[in-house]
């Protein structure tokens, strides 16, 4: 496959994984809702594009998109969100902590900001071991203030860590816009540790991918960390909890402003309409067979409910005695 | 015999995991110089690659020792200050400890947090006097404060080797410990293994770390009169209940002596897991802190918030009545 028909595909695998998802949450087979990544989908592509599959990720709680473009299997994926013990993470993370790491997947998190510290550690860690791993880790415009991001950047720049700082700027801390929430510049932010970073345009995925290999050039070739900012847009809610609660943080024209630009078609007029099309139906036989597989799939036995909580396999007392 | 101090007996345990394991790194705060006389000589050893002094950002660095986990190493973080705790709560409790069961199992973070000189200094003031193990014992990390400089050796080890995280408070009331060793008979002590230091039939005094040697000299001040058992468990989490348990069901008679605040300090779950399984004789006393202690700075005050002798003695005599 083509560079353009595959960027194509895995947006289009997201953005159809999205609608999918958003639906089983409304019938309730996935609860606690979901953070969906439409728009935003060009990043994780164009980003794990430029990766090798030995080379490590972390994301966030709108998450879905970067462990898809790292390569998870959409039905496993599907099946964690269900909740179900065939899940990536046997039912026991769900949407914001869904990690594949046999494909370097060092887990979604929950936390804002939280992830960047251990991405850099394990990028440490690759370097100390001699291999020439390279660490992307994904985090929003709502983490660029947080401390232990901060101190993250100075970490990494000092030891030349071969990690990757990439913000999604979607404009909104959930409803605070960036311009509220961030003084100075979030790029700033990573030159003041000496971090080159650089805005790009986070809607196209040629743009990324090319911001993309740039920086995991730099990292692999011992060059240190570097700090892309890619603008862009969230098409739906902060989290489907919006779907019913309707919070006015902005308004429906703005909404649909904000949408006009979108990778999918960015990418989708790229390439001759058969192949698009053969590429979508591609896409909706897999992901009817990942609903197929999640909805036929066994929920985990309660009696497991700890299995895991120590890696050493000790158990904990239980609740009542 | 030769005397084994109980700081030399963590830089021991520490050189002899290093010399053992190529994975095992030490980060920390002037750990080089070692401030704390924990890490001597070992930079020298090891070099600065595997003993790393990390900028001051504790958030930055406990999350990095995670991610380095994941990838494979196995980091010994040293914090002087026990009241930093608070300010990496989220890293330790809410990430390293969650890793395990939120992925189903695909990680491990085995990452040691070892606190030098816990506890009260006596002079050191509100913020650098706590001593916060059951709030670890609480959310689940597995916590050891071993009192003497054998069983200091023995953790350490055994908390290095183990796959999850491990929290080790070195009170700073015991740090000064010395003990005659067999160097050839030393060996790594088990978590929830706890240790009978005095032998006796009439009541069972729990102690936890330094104040472990405070009731073994109430026991010899009260012998010929009161015959005391001195238990100590070592590990809180897990703790040693069957060890314990057997104790008790000698002497039928239970005093805690414990270094936490009253509310919610591992005294109160010694106490309430022995009464659940069984008829007391007497009622059960603890000697804590008092409820949200700061430790003010005075000495006289300092040492007045702290749990004494003088206390101990009393309650075991009312216990024994």
């Amino acid at each position: 496959m083509s560079d353009a028909a595959a960027l194509y595909r895995a947006v289009r695998l997201i953005r159809r994984f999205e609608e999918r998802a958003i639906e089983l949450v409304r019938s309730g087979v996935i609860v606690g809702g979901i953070h969906p990544y439409i728009g935003q989908e060009a990043i994780a592509v164009g980003f794990c594009a430029a990766l090798r599959p030995g080379d490590l990720i972390t994301s966030t709680h709108r998450g879905h998109g970067h462990v898809l473009a790292k390569g998870a299997d959409p039905s496993r994926m599907l099946a964690e969100l269900a909740g179900r013990s065939t899940g990536l993470n046997r039912g026991r993370g769900g949407s914001m902590h869904a990690a594949d790491f046999s494909i370097g997947i060092l887990g979604a998190n929950a936390i804002v900001g939280a992830a960047g510290a251990i991405a850099t550690g394990a990028a440490w860690a690759a370097q100390r071991a001699g291999q020439d791993k390279v660490v992307v880790t994904f985090f929003g415009d709502g983490a660029v203030s947080q401390g232990v991001l901060l101190e993250t950047f100075n970490l990494a720049s000092l030891w030349k860590i071969p990690v990757i700082f990439v913000c999604e700027n979607n404009g909104f801390a959930t409803t605070m816009r960036t311009e509220e929430a961030v003084a100075g510049s979030i790029t700033g932010r990573a030159e003041a540790f000496g971090i080159p970073a650089r805005t790009v345009d986070g809607m196209d995925p040629v743009t990324v991918l090319d911001a993309a290999r740039a920086a995991v050039d730099l990292a692999r070739s011992g060059g240190g960390p570097s700090f892309v900012e890619c603008l862009t847009y969230r098409f739906d809610a902060h989290h489907t909890w919006e779907h019913a609660a309707r919070p006015r943080y902005r308004t429906d024209e703005e909404v649909v402003a904000g949408s006009t630009r979108d990778p999918m078609e960015i990418q989708g007029s790229r390439l001759p309409a058969d192949l698009r099309a053969g590429i979508d139906d591609e896409i909706e036989i897999l992901l009817e067979e990942a609903v197929r597989f999640a909805l036929e799939s066994p929920e985990p036995d309660e009696h497991e409910a700890l299995d895991y909580l120590y890696a050493d396999g000790m158990r904990a007392r239980a609740g009542v005695a | 015999m030769p005397i084994l101090s109980y700081l030399k007996a963590l830089n021991r345990a520490l050189a002899s995991e290093m010399e053992r394991d190529p994975a095992v790194c030490v980060f920390g705060e002037d750990i080089r110089v070692a401030v704390s006389n924990v890490t001597t000589g070992l930079v020298k050893k090891f070099g600065p690659e595997r003993v790393v002094d990390m900028p001051i950002s504790e958030q930055a660095f406990t999350s990095f020792a995670t991610g380095a986990a994941l990838a494979g190493q196995r980091p010994v973080i040293e914090f002087q200050i026990p009241s930093l705790l608070f300010l990496v709560f989220e890293q330790i409790a809410n990430q390293a400890h969650k890793f395990s069961l939120m992925t189903g199992g695909q990680a491990k973070v085995p990452v040691t947090y070892l606190l030098p000189s816990s506890g009260s200094r006596v002079g050191w003031a509100g913020q650098h006097s706590d001593h916060p193990y059951s709030l670890f014992a609480h959310v689940g990390i597995k916590t050891v404060v071993p009192a003497t400089p054998t069983d200091a050796y023995g953790l350490l080890v055994t908390a290095i080797r183990d796959d999850d995280p491990v929290i080790m408070f070195a009170p700073a009331g015991a740090v000064s410990r010395r003990e005659d060793v067999d160097f050839g008979q030393l060996a790594p002590v088990p978590l929830g293994s706890g240790r009978v230091h005095r032998s006796g039939d009439d009541v069972t005094v729990v102690a936890v770390g330094h104040l472990v040697h405070e009731a073994i000299a109430v026991a010899d001040e009260l012998a010929g009169n009161i015959s005391v058992e001195v238990f100590d468990p070592r590990s809180l989490y897990p703790f040693d209940w069957a060890g314990l348990t057997a104790s008790l069901e000698r002497t039928r008679r239970l005093v805690v002596i414990d270094d936490s605040n009253r509310t919610c300090g591992i005294g109160a779950e010694i106490i309430a897991t022995m009464v659940e399984q069984m008829t007391l004789a007497a009622p059960p006393k603890r000697v804590t802190r008092p409820d949200g202690a700061v430790l003010p700075f005075a000495r006289s005050l300092d040492l007045a918030v702290q749990p004494t002798r003088a206390q101990l003695r009393a309650a075991v005599e009312e216990v024994a009545k």
